[in-house]
């Protein structure tokens, strides 16, 4: 295929599902983020790649309006979801975070047992009317993370006591029982071992044709491996964004080829 | 070209290695190149043996070159330009090897054809003409892969056809002697196959040049030529 018919099918195949615009973050007097403009499509992968403390998770945070936790955090800009601006008054961020679910770089599985874990999300936020619903939820959902055959036996033991990529694969479950549409992850392998992580990317491989996956990543070849869109952020701006292959075998821009090659930190 | 070298200064040392690996090689099969043709045109047995037995160094080069850069895949996991150098490196290898061959070929050939005047010194002008040419190609697409020079990478792949062109009117006169006289038919046959293997290595050059302009630009030459072609129709 020629560069411009593979440029013309990458511009009418995906859909945007968040658009961020002209967003700018503060911490107190620090700017954190300046002017990033980033679309992340529907039932993709976007990885946000970049050195440490470039702004990469704080963008993801402003996704599902994590930041909004942080006092001294002030946004300004735009981000949408479907259209709708997400830091409107009239929404509600409860239901927001249903919709934009989180896994974290350390598994965090709450001090219950497994099934309560991803049964949690579901109850609190009414989703289902009775027992048999809540079973049916569960267990799509660990099959969904592809941990159910490793703990059908064991639904009622602790989470916390699985091992670390188990317990991941528990908040993930966790994460999209409560249906998301956007799975944000923030550095979701780095606390596991290389099967564990491969077991983590075949995951998210799958996940893709259900939800839309945001990957903050600082493993370049993860990145490479799992999303179809990549971002790098540093110093808190957006230095470039495009198709996965073209980032990581010709990038654009000399800082993103000086950071994917080893020449920055 | 990267302004800065490697945080992992053992990684810029290797990409720096293999560069001048490719280098050396190439400098070895211009070399085999240029000795084969003078053997054959001074009909030299004792030289062509010599470049005969020598591919033995270009293929080892070869290994040595392949193993490095599929050492450095598996430990370095490269990406953007160094990825690009190492794959373009090992094609690049490659072709080398294919044009040390080609040496070969012809240095093989020498003592299937007779020494001496037989033959009109128009075809050893033409040969020589068409040696000259190549050696150019062959040198330009390594000048032009060590120094990620894309226009010289473009000169080189639009020169092939002059390569051919000189192929052609060798092959035409070659065919005339065979008409005149059959009893040429073996001599020009293997001379043929001389011209026929410097043609090669002709193209094996182009290949070097498309190497040099991916590295430098991450696109295919062949599809920008077509492109800008289809563009100017």
């Amino acid at each position: 295929m020629s560069k411009k018919a593979k440029q013309e099918n990458t511009k009418i195949a995906p859909q945007v599902k968040i658009k961020g615009r002209n967003v700018d973050v503060f911490y107190g007097d620090k700017q954190a983020l300046f002017d990033i403009n980033l679309d992340i499509e529907r039932n993709q992968v976007t990885s946000l790649i970049g050195p440490s403390g470039c702004g990469k998770s704080t963008f993801l945070r402003c996704l599902n309006r994590m930041n909004d936790t942080i006092d001294i955090c002030k946004i300004t800009g735009s981000i949408t979801l479907d259209g709708q601006d997400i830091y409107d008054k009239e929404i509600d961020v409860v239901e927001l975070r249903a919709r934009v679910g989180m896994v974290f770089q350390k598994p965090n599985p709450f001090p219950k047992s497994i099934y309560e874990n991803v049964a949690y999300g579901p109850r609190i936020h009414g989703m289902t009317s009775s027992k048999e619903e809540l079973d049916k939820i569960v267990l799509k959902s660990l099959k969904r993370a592809g941990l159910f055959e490793e703990v059908k036996d064991r639904l009622d033991e602790s989470g916390t006591s699985l091992s670390g990529g188990q317990q991941q694969r528990l908040c993930i479950a966790r994460a999209i029982a409560t249906r998301p549409e956007v799975l944000l992850m923030d550095e979701p392998c780095s606390a596991l071992d290389p099967i564990a992580t491969a077991i983590i990317e075949e995951l998210i491989d799958e996940l893709r044709e259900k939800f839309t996956i945001v990957i903050v990543t600082h493993s370049m070849q993860q990145a490479a491996r799992v999303s179809q869109k990549t971002a790098f952020f540093h110093l808190g701006k957006l230095i470039e964004e495009g198709a996965t292959d073209d980032i990581f075998t010709n990038p654009r821009n000399q800082k993103t080829q000086d950071y994917i090659t080893g020449r920055i930190g | 070209m990267p302004d800065s070298g490697h945080i992992v200064s053992s990684y810029e040392m290797e990409l720096t290695e293999l560069a001048s690996s490719i280098s050396q090689m190439g400098g070895m099969v211009e070399c085999a190149i240029a000795q084969s043709i003078d053997a054959l045109l001074s009909h030299d047995k004792k030289k062509a043996k010599k470049i005969a037995k020598d591919d033995r160094l270009v293929g080892d080069m070869q290994r040595k070159i392949d193993e490095n850069a599929v050492s450095m895949i598996a430990r370095r996991q490269p990406m953007a330009s160094d990825l690009r150098l190492i794959i373009s490196s090992i094609h690049v290898a490659n072709d080398l090897e294919r044009i040390g061959d080609m040496a070969k070929n012809i240095s093989r050939r020498i003592k299937h054809i007779k020494g001496g005047e037989d033959l009109s010194p128009s075809f050893y002008n033409g040969v020589r003409h068409m040696t000259d040419l190549t050696l150019l190609q062959i040198k330009t697409a390594l000048d032009a892969f060590a120094a990620r020079d894309t226009k010289a990478a473009i000169a080189v792949c639009e020169r092939d056809d002059e390569v051919d062109a000189l192929y052609v009117s060798i092959f035409r006169e070659l065919l005339t002697y065979m008409m005149e006289d059959p009893r040429n038919i073996s001599q020009c046959t293997n001379l043929l196959f001389c011209a026929k293997n410097l043609e090669r290595a002709g193209d094996h050059a182009t290949n070097i040049a498309e190497a040099a302009y991916y590295l430098e630009t991450g696109m295919n030459l062949q599809v920008m030529l077509d492109e800008k072609r289809d563009e100017e129709k």
